[in-house]
């Protein structure tokens, strides 16, 4: 199947549908042509004083306004590139052992802010182990680290969007920013999505962490709201019975510009 | 319905377990005719080197061509061309390298075509959403007088944003703050 057709099937219906879709595929019609712009407080500020480490790291000049061109409305395809293998996406069957920790399925969509799902997207994701350790070199503080467990994992989005990750439950873990820091368990995401403008790094969270309220990185995000769509829900019905949990989290990446004065070139 | 996007977050310091890949760096395959080196480092407000930074490339090829996810416009035929780079090592002396052809020129606002430009975006520890710049080229400099973002940019800061030619391609190094503050896009 060509990549058009790819595209084409995630939007269809029935068999009929999608060939007739098909047809008129047209990679000019259907690449956005200018993405939304986000307002300010979508996003933590990159000067965050709680969070020590951006004090010397934000930039402090005006951002100036780029146009979106053909530069930033295309992206690239990653999946020959990053050559993909089979337990890519299951972070406990990397090594000869299982890892130690509560085994859980994490999966959920990736959609645009138009709900439209975004196919054929690189979703990469690191994460420490039960314990709250990395297995980086600088990760040094006194918990165990895990023979069986790198916690690295990556897969591309199916049809429908939609990206499903095998792994441990990550520990939460201590750091230096202030006195009895503590982050809360999380699990890094990478989003490529289909144009430079969607790119996104993030964090996914775990319902109930008993330390948001003191997490200055969770709270770098002003709106509750916006805060509360990093955490992930627990999902009883796709917990497998005897084998798993099972988080489910959605993603939203910019969608197109709606309106035709968002993105005025002076 | 319009959904609200998802916050970002810090990449944190741990992200070269699993962000690098074989060949990350390789835009185009490596021995390809005029490729190039592009290297530099990226600097924090006290002018230390930041070497746990992750950074990426998006580019066309010589011919302004893209290898496109959508397939928009007419595409790459380089052989091998990926037209994405990333950097980010676990243990590294803080220098990204990056090797690729030149980009070509594309069009821009009003349908004029831009000066040959990069995309790329970094992140960091210490940084909760990337950051987003352009390379030009120092080299370019008919182009780059009247290119209609470069333009944009104020005067004195715009050097900012040009690569310097070396023997091995190019160097472009990136300032988060100070007097030499790389200038760095709304997008």
């Amino acid at each position: 199947m060509s990549r058009a057709e790819g595209d084409k099937v995630s939007e269809g219906g029935a068999g009929d549908r999608q060939e007739e879709v098909r047809q008129i595929y047209d990679p000019v019609a259907d690449t956005p042509q200018r993405y939304r712009r986000e307002p300010a407080e979508a996003q933590p500020p990159l000067d965050y004083p709680p969070y020590k480490s951006t004090q010397l790291r934000h930039p402090k000049q005006p951002l100036v306004y780029l146009p979106h061109t053909v530069t930033e409305i295309t992206g690239p395809q990653l999946a020959a590139t990053v050559g993909m293998a089979g337990t890519d996406s299951d972070l406990t069957v990397q090594h000869r052992g299982e890892p130690i920790g509560e085994r859980i399925i994490v999966s959920g969509h990736v959609y645009d802010t138009e709900g439209k799902p975004l196919p054929d997207t690189l979703v990469e994701v690191w994460q420490a182990n039960a314990a709250g350790r990395y297995a980086h070199k600088w990760d040094r503080w006194a918990a165990p680290l895990d023979p069986n467990f790198t916690g690295a994992g990556r897969c591309l989005t199916d049809a429908d969007g939609r990206y499903q990750f095998t792994t441990i439950r990550p520990g939460p873990y201590p750091w230096g920013n202030h006195y009895n820091a503590w982050r809360p368990a999380h699990i890094h995401f990478s989003l490529l999505g289909r144009a430079f403008a969607q790119r996104l790094v993030t964090q996914m969270y775990f319902p109930d962490d008993p330390f948001f309220p003191y997490d200055p990185i969770f709270n770098s995000v002003a709106d509750e709201k916006a805060r509360e769509r990093m955490i992930s829900t627990f999902n009883i019905h796709e917990t497998r019975p005897n084998w798993a949990q099972a988080f489910n989290w959605d993603v939203y990446l910019r969608g197109p510009a709606s309106t035709p004065f968002e993105e005025s070139f002076e | 319905m319009i959904f609200e996007v998802t916050p970002s977050q810090t990449v944190g310091p741990y992200f070269a377990i699993g962000m690098p890949y074989e060949g990350g760096n390789l835009i185009v395959p490596a021995g390809t005719r005029d490729a190039v080196t592009i290297t530099g480092t990226i600097h924090d407000g006290r002018g230390d080197i930041v070497p746990d930074h992750l950074i990426e490339f998006w580019q066309p090829d010589g011919e302004g061509h893209f290898a496109d996810i959508h397939g928009y416009g007419e595409q790459s035929t380089l052989e091998g061309f990926r037209g994405f780079g990333r950097w980010g090592v676990e243990d590294g002396d803080g220098a990204y390298e990056m090797v690729t052809v030149k980009p070509g020129q594309v069009p821009g606002p009003g349908g004029r075509l831009q000066a040959p430009h990069i995309d790329v975006t970094l992140f960091a520890r210490g940084m909760l959403h990337r950051v987003v710049t352009r390379i030009y080229f120092a080299d370019e400099s008919d182009v780059n007088a009247s290119d209609s973002v470069l333009t944009t940019v104020p005067a004195a800061r715009r050097q900012t944003l040009l690569a310097q030619p070396t023997d091995a391609g190019y160097r472009f190094d990136i300032h988060l703050q100070g007097p030499a503050e790389t200038v760095f896009f709304d997008i």
